[in-house]
């Protein structure tokens, strides 16, 4: 259950950047490869957001799926499940390009 | 009164603040001269029975010391006690809220007892748990992973986050592969599917097989003076 702490770690986030003002919306950008579950993540954020300026805000997730781009030969390819392997020349030798994100992207908020 | 919404980016990873507290681990560790492994695997695959056969082989070879995180009870370091290394348990219950893993700051919060400049190798022994722990550095060198043949040949595939981040993998328990119906090869293939060519030793705490090679690995890390 790691969602728990990510989403201490969203509202923690999250607030320091409100600087006191009511957060009502907090965009995030989760990779697939995070193994994160959404449905998890939310049930985790709304406990953890009580008592915060996060308390009841919305937690909206984009999943972001996998591109990798192979190093032998050069071609990005969207990935959906393991191996991780080229599209084009079946190499798994490659550098993960997106799918790894874990990141507070932005927030709406009250004006003070 | 109508409150008007305001957007403020933010653009700031979720594990920021556990990555700059496992840099600050890293540099406490560099400075003392540890070389540091966090092993990880799911609960009872052989973290434990590993280490007391690993402690057992490096006694007065190779200055080891353990980091040992559990939820509850000191009964692994109770196990590891008799070998007089350097030993700190440190449980995620009591301030930690229970936590299924080690973090950064846990792993700060133990270090305070381990005689760090006395130590070559450090173990951190996890938090059984094949998801969380592959989330959160603590400062570490190498992640090693220790995975028991008792757990099926599909892991690596439902678990990749784990099997992806390890550089060394211990496929423990093979003295049991004469009475399962565990396929080696497909689990070893399941493996290279989601970290491909990744270094793996065949052990099993049980009949000691491996240990010696594990042991030279641990050895070839120590870092050089």
């Amino acid at each position: 259950m790691h969602e728990l702490s990510i989403a201490e770690s969203i509202v923690r986030v999250a607030g320091d950047h409100a600087n006191g003002r009511r957060v009502t919306k907090v965009y995030v950008k989760v990779g697939h490869l995070r193994q994160v579950v959404p449905s998890a993540l939310a049930f985790s954020f709304e406990l953890v957001a009580q008592g915060t300026p996060v308390e009841g805000a919305k937690l909206a997730l984009e999943e972001v799926p996998v591109t990798a781009r192979c190093r032998s030969c050069g071609v990005e390819s969207r990935l959906g499940a393991f191996p991780l392997l080229c599209n084009s020349c079946g190499s798994a030798d490659l550098r993960i390009v997106e799918g790894e994100e874990l990141m507070v992207e932005s927030l709406e908020m009250e004006e003070a | 009164m109508h409150r008007t919404a305001v957007k403020k980016v933010v653009m700031e990873s979720v594990l920021d603040a556990n990555d700059a507290l496992a840099q600050a681990n890293r540099d406490r560790f560099d400075t003392a001269g540890n070389y540091v492994i966090n092993m990880m695997s799911s609960p009872g695959a052989g973290k434990t029975a590993l280490l007391e056969r690993t402690l057992e082989k490096l006694r007065g070879k190779l200055r080891l010391g353990v980091l040992e995180g559990d939820v509850q009870t000191t009964l692994d370091a109770d196990r590891l006690a008799r070998f007089h290394v350097p030993l700190v348990q440190v449980n995620t219950d009591p301030g930690f809220g229970g936590e299924c893993h080690l973090d950064a700051n846990m792993v700060r919060s133990g270090l305070t007892e381990l005689p760090l400049d006395d130590i070559d190798v450090l173990v951190i022994e996890n938090v059984g748990n094949l998801v969380c722990p592959a989330e959160f550095k603590v400062g570490e060198d190498a992640r090693v992973m220790v995975y028991s043949v008792t757990e099926g040949e599909e892991k690596p595939l439902k678990y990749p986050l784990m099997f992806r981040s390890a550089d060394l993998v211990l496929v423990n328990k093979v003295d049991l592969l004469q009475h399962l119906d565990f396929d080696l090869d497909l689990f070893l293939a399941n493996l290279d599917a989601v970290n491909p060519g990744v270094e793996r030793i065949l052990t099993s705490a049980r009949t000691g097989k491996g240990v010696d090679e594990w042991c030279s690995w641990l050895q070839s890390r120590k870092p050089l003076s």
